[in-house]
C-alpha cells in the first residue's frame, strides 16, 4: 500500500492493522421499552472482509444503526456474537469509529479540537499533532481548524467528523448515514469523496444508508435487510471499477432489483 | 471567528449606528436639552430654599452645573469624537431624563417638602451621606464584599462540584438528589440558628449563609446541566477510546457550562439578597449592618444611599460575570 496510501495520513507510522475482518453471526437483538420487548434484529448472519466496503439498505427504522452500535462495541447485542479479526467486541475502541449522520462535533470546542479528540482521550496528542492537520488536510478543512462547529455548513461538518474519525487511524468504519442531511449536490460531492478515501486507506467500511443509488455508487456489497424486526432478505455484490458512475447501464440494471426486492416491503 | 467577534461586538453595533444621523446634524439637539435639564436642577437647588437644612446642596449645584456645562460642550464638538460622542448620543434622552428627575426630586422634596424628612431625601440629602459618611461607608463596603466574596466563591465552588456529581453519579444522585430538592427551597436564612451552633465566629456564619445562597442554585443548574448533555457527545468520546474522567472533564463540564452560568446568575442576586441578613449575625461593619443601624434611627437618607451602594456593587459584578459568560460560552453564538 506505501504507494497509493493516503500520503497525508502517513506523517506518523501506522500503529494497527490498515482493515479487519468482521463476523456477525446469529445476532440478535431487542429494546426493553417499558417492559415491553421490541426486537430489532432478527438474526443476523454477516461477514465482512478486511478492506471491503458494505452497505446495509433497508427502510426507515428496520435496525440498521442499531447493528452498527453493536459492531461499533456501543451496545451489546442480546443474542449473538460480534468479531473483528477474530476477537470479540466487548466494547467501544477506537480502531472500530463510529460515524453518526449528525456530525456530533462539540460545540464548545474549536473543529482542530474536535478533530484531536481521539487522540486527546487517549494521551497521544503530544506526540501525534501533525496527524490532526493531515486529517484535516485530507478532507479539505485546513483553513478551518480554528472555527468553531456553528461557522461550519453541514457538509463542512460532517467532513470535520470524518476527519475525527480518520486521524485514529480506523480498521473499520462505521457510517450511519452519514450524507442524510445534506443537500443533494454536497452529497454527490461527499459519495466521491468517501470513495476516494477508502480507497486510499484501504480501512472496512460498512454504510448504513436507505439509498439506494448512494449504496451502489459507494460499495462492493449491498446487504439488503427487511422491515423491523431486521432480517437480511437479500445481497448484491456490485463488481464494477470506482469510481462510479449513477448512469452506469449495469448500475441502472442493478438498483432497479434492489428497489424491487424492497418494493415488497414499502 | 470574526463572525464570534463580530456577534460580541453587537452591542455597540447600535450607538454607531445612531451617530450616523449625528454627523448630519452641526449640533446635538439632545445634548443641549440635557445640559438644560440639568441647569435647571442646579438652578432649583441654589435658588430655592430647603424646608429643613439637608447640607451639601452648593455641592450638588456645583455637580450639576458642571454636568450641565459639559454637555453644552459636547453638544457642539460630538461629531469630532468618534468615541465619547456615539456613545453620548446613545445615552442623550437617558440624559435628559435623569436632568429632570433631579430637578422634580429636588422640588418635591427640599423644596416645597411634599414628601417630607425623614421618609424621602432631596438628592443632595444623599450626597451629604457620601460626604459625611465616607470613610464609614468605605470601611462597610470593604466588609461586605469580603464577606460576600469569601460566601460566593465558596458557594459557588462547593455547589459546582456537587452539581457535577449529582448530574454525572447515579449513586450520588439517588442520595443527593432527594436531600437537594428538600434543602433547595428552604430560604438560606432559615439556617442561622443551626450555624450558630457549627461555627465558631459569627463571621463564619455568615459566609455560610451567603455559600448556601449562592451555591444552591449552582448545584440544581449545573447538576440538570450535566445530566441532560447530548448521549451522542458521551458515545462520541467512548469510541475514541476516552475514560470516565475525559468524558466528566471534557464532555459533561464544557456541555454544561451554559446552564452553570444561569446557575451563577440565580446565585449572584440570592447571595446579594441575603447579605443583608448575613450582616445581623453580630457584624461589626458591612452595608447590611449600616442599613439596619441607620433604620433604626430613622436614618431614611443614609439608607438609601447606602442601597443605591448595594444596587451598584451588584450590577457591577453582574456586568462582570456577563463578560466572563461571553468570553467562556463564545462557542454558543451560533446558538442565540
Amino acid at each position: 500500500m506505501a504507494a497509493a496510501g493516503p500520503a497525508a495520513l502517513q506523517v506518523v507510522p501506522r500503529q494497527r492493522a490498515q482493515s479487519v475482518a468482521v463476523d456477525i453471526r446469529g445476532v440478535s437483538h431487542a429494546f426493553d421499552l417499558a417492559g415491553t420487548q421490541l426486537a430489532v434484529l432478527e438474526s443476523i448472519d454477516l461477514s465482512v472482509a478486511a478492506g471491503e466496503f458494505v452497505a446495509l439498505l433497508g427502510p426507515s427504522g428496520c435496525g440498521k444503526s442499531t447493528l452498527l452500535r453493536l459492531v461499533s462495541g456501543l451496545d451489546r447485542p442480546s443474542v449473538g456474537s460480534i468479531t473483528a479479526d477474530g476477537l470479540p467486541v466487548e466494547g467501544p475502541d477506537p480502531s472500530r469509529i463510529l460515524v453518526f449522520q449528525d456530525p456530533t462535533l462539540f460545540p464548545w470546542a474549536k473543529v482542530w479540537n474536535n478533530v484531536a479528540t481521539g487522540l486527546d482521550a487517549r494521551g497521544v496528542l503530544a506526540q501525534e499533532r501533525s496527524r490532526v492537520d493531515a486529517a484535516l488536510e485530507l478532507v479539505g478543512l485546513t483553513g478551518f481548524s480554528g472555527a468553531y462547529p456553528h461557522q461550519l455548513s453541514g457538509g463542512m461538518a460532517q467532513r470535520a467528523a470524518l476527519a475525527r474519525a480518520l486521524v485514529n487511524d480506523p480498521a473499520l468504519l462505521l457510517l450511519d448515514e452519514p450524507l442524510g442531511k445534506l443537500d443533494s449536490l454536497t452529497r454527490l460531492t461527499l459519495q466521491a469523496e468517501l470513495v476516494a478515501l477508502w480507497l486510499k486507506a484501504q480501512f472496512t467500511a460498512i454504510l448504513v444508508t436507505h439509498d439506494v443509488e448512494e449504496a451502489l455508487l459507494l460499495a462492493s456489497r449491498v446487504i439488503v435487510l427487511s422491515e423491523r424486526p431486521a432480517h437480511i432478505k437479500a445481497e448484491f455484490r456490485v463488481e464494477r471499477p470506482y469510481p462510479r458512475h449513477r448512469d452506469d447501464p449495469r448500475l441502472i440494471a442493478l438498483r432497479r432489483q434492489v428497489l424491487a426486492t424492497l418494493g415488497h416491503e414499502i | 471567528m470574526s463572525n464570534v467577534t463580530q456577534a460580541l461586538d453587537a452591542g455597540a453595533v447600535a450607538p454607531s449606528r445612531i451617530s450616523l444621523r449625528g454627523v448630519q446634524q452641526a449640533i446635538w439637539t439632545n445634548g443641549l436639552l440635557a445640559a438644560a435639564a440639568w441647569a435647571a436642577a442646579a438652578l432649583v437647588t441654589v435658588a430655592l430654599p430647603d424646608v429643613v437644612p439637608w447640607g451639601s446642596s452648593g455641592l450638588f449645584a456645583a455637580i450639576t452645573t458642571a454636568a450641565a456645562v459639559a454637555f453644552a460642550v459636547l453638544a457642539f464638538v460630538v461629531n469630532r469624537l468618534p468615541r465619547l460622542g456615539a456613545g453620548a448620543v446613545h445615552y442623550g434622552p437617558w440624559l435628559i431624563a435623569i436632568g429632570v428627575w433631579l430637578a422634580l426630586w429636588e422640588l418635591t422634596t427640599a423644596k416645597f417638602g411634599w414628601l417630607p424628612k425623614p421618609f424621602f431625601s432631596p438628592p443632595h440629602g444623599l450626597l451629604n451621606v457620601y460626604v459625611t459618611e465616607t470613610l464609614r461607608l468605605l470601611t462597610c463596603i470593604g466588609y461586605t464584599l469580603r464577606l460576600w466574596s469569601l460566601g460566593f466563591a465558596s458557594g459557588i465552588v462547593v455547589g459546582y462540584a456537587v452539581g457535577v456529581a449529582l448530574g454525572w453519579s447515579k449513586r450520588f444522585s439517588y442520595w443527593g438528589m432527594p436531600i437537594l430538592k428538600l434543602i433547595g427551597p428552604v430560604p438560606a436564612t432559615a439556617w442561622i440558628p443551626c450555624t450558630f451552633f457549627f461555627f465558631p465566629t459569627t463571621f463564619a456564619a455568615s459566609v455560610f449563609i451567603v455559600a448556601l445562597a449562592s451555591g444552591i442554585p449552582v448545584t440544581i443548574l449545573t447538576s440538570s446541566g450535566v445530566a441532560s448533555v447530548n448521549r451522542s457527545y458521551y458515545d462520541v468520546g467512548r469510541n475514541l477510546g476516552a475514560g470516565d474522567w475525559y468524558l466528566v472533564s471534557r464532555i459533561a463540564i464544557p456541555a454544561s457550562l451554559p446552564h452553570v452560568f444561569v446557575g451563577l446568575f440565580m446565585g449572584l442576586y440570592y447571595s446579594f439578597a441575603v447579605l443583608v441578613v448575613a450582616e445581623m449575625l453580630g457584624a461589626k461593619y458591612g452595608l447590611g449592618w449600616y442599613i439596619q443601624f441607620q433604620t433604626a434611627y430613622s436614618g431614611y437618607a443614609n439608607v438609601y444611599a447606602t442601597l443605591i451602594i448595594m444596587a451598584l456593587l451588584c450590577a457591577g459584578i453582574v456586568k462582570l460575570l456577563f463578560v466572563a459568560r461571553d468570553r467562556l460560552l463564545s462557542w454558543q453564538k451560533g446558538f442565540i
